[in-house]
């Protein structure tokens, strides 16, 4: 006699949950997701550090701290007599933690990267991407070299304009500091002529 | 250094917790991929642009929006060495057009798979290390050109932070939708 209102009840209940786990499996299984909405939730989490931990979202200075974390096992002298990795680092007598909430952030970003491509089952093994190829041959040496030395363009530049992509460009934009709107201009002047000259009109098909 | 190497568990669990939200989010958008990052800077690919826009958009909004509502937000805004600012940019952006990635998109193509990245990443610590020699020089000679000390647009014109909210809004938004119906129109 209750069969009919319990079969009823039972099924709407069983088929939703399922409905709904399956729905939100197939956002993350999705390859991509709209800028708009990553950029929603870059957003967010930048909501979460001002507002939770008194930070602003950053990366770069954390390579500081690994350079003179290694520095520091050769010559601990060296960067204690340092002042710019006694800024990050502190002093002798007083020394700050190497592994804080930032170096934790980086070290995760390889994680949550990985998730999300083994989730779509995107994960790209790339070691010299195509444009690179048409253009400068496809030599793994050359690309390991160049990407070494870029590398080293990428993090002084950072330095010494005071942060990166995401501690100028999106932290410090979005509080309206002066600093930040410079750094974002000039970056995309100086990527768009340097793309440019590299790989010019015809690298536009390769990308 | 060693005997003071972690920080508290609890700053430690939170910075991770974060980095993997955004290391994921940094994949999900594509932007760990050099060619959707120099295909910014090629104006083929918008995404960058997309993305931070519309970060600093929300984000703005709810920093500003939070400290309106009175909580108890602290600003974090690094100083205003315009040479410093400019050169710095550019030199940051002649690297990250040949790199394809910026510090943080480099470290998550790594979990993405992508071997290149690693050499880039080791290029940026060497480069850090770097910068740390010459940073006397540097700070004597290039930071303290145009040094206007850790400023907002606000603090510089005394105008409200909602009047830039406003037109960063406005300017963003029709911008983004004149990219969205350009690119629909060019789509071959």
């Amino acid at each position: 006699m209750l069969k009919f209102p319990n079969s009823y009840l039972t099924k709407r209940l069983l088929k939703k949950p399922k409905e709904m786990e399956e729905k939100m499996l197939s956002i993350f299984k999705k390859a991509r997701w709209s800028p708009y909405a990553v950029g929603t939730g870059i957003g967010l989490l930048s909501w979460v550090t001002f507002a939770l931990m008194n930070k602003a979202l950053g990366v770069s200075t954390t390579f500081v701290r690994t350079a003179g974390m290694v520095e520091g096992l050769v010559s601990e002298d060296h960067i204690r007599s340092n002042a710019y990795f006694a800024k990050y680092l502190g002093t002798m007598e007083g020394p700050y933690p190497v592994f804080e909430w930032q170096f934790a952030l980086v070290v995760m970003l390889v994680l949550g990267a990985f998730c999300a491509s083994w989730l779509s089952s995107t994960r790209l093994r790339e070691t010299v991407p195509d444009l690179w190829k048409a253009r400068f041959g496809p030599s793994k040496g050359t690309r390991f070299v160049g990407a070494f030395l870029a590398g080293i363009v990428v993090m002084f530049g950072a330095r010494l304009a005071g942060g990166c992509t995401s501690g100028h460009g999106i932290s410090g934009s979005l509080q309206l500091a002066v600093s930040s709107w410079i750094f974002f201009l000039c970056l995309f002047a100086a990527g768009i002529v340097t793309a440019w000259l590299l790989y010019g009109k015809g690298g536009k098909n390769n990308v | 250094m060693f005997e003071h190497f972690f920080a508290s568990p609890a700053t430690i669990l939170m910075g991770g917790v974060i980095g993997f939200l955004f290391g994921f989010l940094l994949q999900k958008g594509g932007v760990t991929r050099y060619n959707v990052i120099v295909g910014q800077f090629m104006l083929k690919d918008f995404t960058v642009l997309k993305i931070m826009l519309t970060a600093v958009m929300v984000g703005s909004v709810g920093i500003y929006g939070m400290r309106a509502l009175g909580f108890d937000i602290a600003l974090h805004v690094k100083t205003a060495a315009l040479l410093g600012n400019a050169l710095g940019g550019l030199i940051f952006g002649v690297g990250m057009a040949v790199l394809g990635y910026c510090p943080g998109t480099a470290v998550a193509a790594i979990g993405e798979g992508s071997r290149h990245a690693i050499a880039g990443v080791l290029g940026m610590i060497v480069g850090a290390g770097l910068f740390a020699e010459v940073y006397p020089w540097i700070k004597s000679h290039i930071l303290s050109v145009g040094n206007l000390g850790k400023v907002t647009f606000v603090d510089l014109t005394g105008f409200s932070p909602w009047l830039f909210i406003a037109g960063l809004l406005v300017a963003g938004i029709f911008g983004l939708v004149s990219l969205e119906r350009w690119e629909k129109n060019n789509q071959s």
